[in-house]
């Protein structure tokens, strides 16, 4: 078995009003930024998944963003590898056999 | 005839909806959000509050309790359940109603008596209303309703807006900003119902304007409309 850490990025839609975003959008003049535009603010999850491969691990993560951490209805998501590692109990195995 | 007020971990407007039942006559049971069981009730409040911290997204963790396992089936079976403020939003977030209560559109938390008016007066939810704006308060920060066009004009021919934002004269505030949309919901939508009729959500709180003491008894207006309701699906099973 391998860990993989995954982070999951979740925006609202394109065309979904974002105030966040747009209130963000709106300091900007305070900083005297004026080439920055577009803002839309999400959220990011990460998590480990232990699994045989990476495949499964993804499918667990892909299950998990549609039906808990994003609203299809209103949200976007996008699933990111960070990290792959065998764990420490599955390496021991591996020593032992 | 008993009807069922969920408690979740940050329920907060549980105890008013509990006191409504009494007021409108009929014995109230507390039910917890860790069991399934409904204990027989007629139909069940889903109350205001902040279940489970609202954390990830306002009614998603409290979509995969165990008593929304019970919650869910009664509704299938065609109980009515009806879900205020935070009730509200865990219906919508467990699919139960369509659309989804995003941030309001100031960003700001909203506190403020406002008034709605009943789209129609021969659902479940609302046939025992006269039909005139009822006068309530909003707690919420998240509240804007929104669902997409096709779904928008979908609710609109199947008569599942029961609710709508209105201006003193009475006219729905269907302007995102005009000041008696205090959300931003499109369309002025403050409360909806599934298909079938018998599972509804709304923002505004008719359990906190159940008594004159507390300011008004508009609310029970919309109390006894469900509870009758109930009553009549429960003599007809």
């Amino acid at each position: 078995m391998s860990e993989f850490r995954f982070a999951v990025n979740v925006l609202p839609k394109p065309g979904i009003l974002d105030p966040q975003g747009r209130a963000v959008e709106l300091s900007l003049p305070h900083l005297k930024v004026t080439t920055v535009s577009r803002v839309r603010v999400g959220r990011r999850v990460e998590l480990t998944v232990t699994a045989d491969a990476e495949s499964a691990a993804r499918a667990v993560v892909d299950g998990l963003a549609k039906e808990l951490l994003s609203n299809p209805l209103i949200e976007t998501y996008a699933i990111e590898l960070l990290e792959a590692t065998s764990s420490a109990v599955s390496t021991a195995k591996v020593t032992g056999s | 005839m008993r009807i069922g007020v969920v408690t979740f971990p940050g329920s907060n407007s549980d105890v008013d909806a509990l006191n409504a039942l009494a007021v409108a006559g009929v014995e109230p049971v507390s039910l917890w959000h860790e069991s399934p069981d409904l204990h027989g009730v007629a139909g069940v409040i889903l109350p205001g509050g902040f279940a489970y911290g609202d954390y990830l997204r306002a009614g998603v963790i409290a979509r995969f309790s165990p008593v929304m396992r019970g919650v869910t089936d009664f509704a299938a079976k065609g109980g009515l359940v009806l879900g205020i403020c935070n009730g509200f939003q865990v219906l919508a977030e467990s699919r139960l109603v369509p659309g989804a209560l995003l941030r309001n559109r100031s960003l700001r938390f909203a506190s403020k008596i406002i008034a709605i008016k009943p789209q129609r007066l021969d659902s479940a939810f609302t046939n025992k209303a006269t039909g005139a704006p009822l006068h309530m308060p909003i707690a919420h920060g998240e509240g804007c309703y929104y669902a997409d066009e096709a779904t928008l004009d979908a609710l609109e021919a199947k008569g599942q807006i029961l609710f709508r934002y209105v201006r003193a004269d009475g006219a729905p505030a269907l302007d995102p900003d005009d000041p008696a949309n205090p959300n931003g919901s499109l369309r002025a939508i403050a409360g909806v119902c599934n298909e079938a009729g018998n599972v509804a959500g709304l923002m505004p709180h008719p359990e906190r304007m159940s008594e004159s003491i507390l300011g008004s008894d508009d609310g029970m207006q919309l109390i006894r409309s469900f509870v009758e309701s109930a009553a009549a699906w429960e003599t007809a099973r």
